[in-house]
């Protein structure tokens, strides 16, 4: 079952609270200059922010549902550029169900290329 | 410079406690674009403890953050975060690999409340990109 796809945009600004919500300051996620210097091609989205838009998404598509575990590799960055911003979309699919628990296996893409490898969340709803 | 192998297996001390505040979550929650009505913390919240546990870590063995890129993130809960909870999270170093002047580490944190029982385990996958990425 395909679940309503979710679309974010994400800014530099977002980046910023972000890090102090966070504590995650890695100038990588700030600051051009520092990203270039270690070989990214520009400022980069937190790994966590992505994930954590992920996980909203699946709190939309499961309100008040208990998250058993979520995870996924960072396999591509998100640039976020100066001005405006850049969209992200989370899609998702039910996988099965066991008891309780059903399995989610999202698909999250910005620029029409994958972000994330193997996105999953299992939800008790 | 690679990171210690010796590293593997090494059990970092837990960090300070966090009280976990409404507002604490609000912010949280803000800050990835929501808003908090009450309840539980969002699923990847406890990555403030994961981060704060990475961050001494990293202190510790003199490696830069801004040479950190993110690999991957898993947690796993025995319960949601509540605002009350009092938190604390223990890294452990669980693998080491070097691959194309880039070190991966593995790390797994348990976060704990303020009884001791296990809230939530994350593990982590961590690229180290060296001088010459």
């Amino acid at each position: 079952m395909s679940l309503e796809t979710r679309t974010f945009i994400i800014t530099r600004d977002d980046l910023v609270r972000y890090a102090q919500a966070s504590g995650d300051h890695n100038p990588i996620h700030q600051d051009e200059a520092v990203a270039l210097s270690v070989g990214l091609p520009g400022v980069i989205a937190h790994g966590m922010y992505t994930m954590a838009l992920a996980a909203r998404a699946v709190g939309d598509w499961f309100p008040g549902a208990e998250v058993v575990s979520l995870g996924c590799k960072f396999t591509n960055p998100v640039v976020v550029p100066v001005e405006g911003g850049v969209e992200l979309e989370v899609a998702g699919e039910v996988k099965g169900a066991e008891g309780d628990l059903t399995t989610v296996a999202l698909t999250v893409t910005s620029g029409g290329q994958k972000v994330l490898g193997m996105p999953k969340a299992v939800v008790r709803a | 410079m690679p990171v210690d192998q010796s590293l593997v297996g090494r059990v970092f001390p837990p960090t300070p406690r966090l009280e976990v505040t409404e507002d604490r979550v609000r912010e949280f929650v803000a800050a990835t674009g929501g808003e908090y009505a009450g309840g539980p913390a969002p699923a990847t919240f406890p990555i403030v403890l994961a981060f704060d546990a990475m961050n001494a870590f990293l202190e510790a063995e003199a490696i830069e953050l801004h040479r950190i890129v993110h690999g991957a993130q898993d947690f796993s809960y025995e319960r949601p975060v509540l605002p009350g909870d009092v938190l604390s999270a223990t890294l452990t170093v669980a693998s080491l690999r070097q691959i194309g002047g880039n070190d991966i580490i593995g790390t797994t944190s348990e976060i704990a409340d303020a009884t001791g029982a296990v809230v939530c385990r994350t593990s982590a996958t961590l690229v180290h990109r060296g001088a010459d990425a």
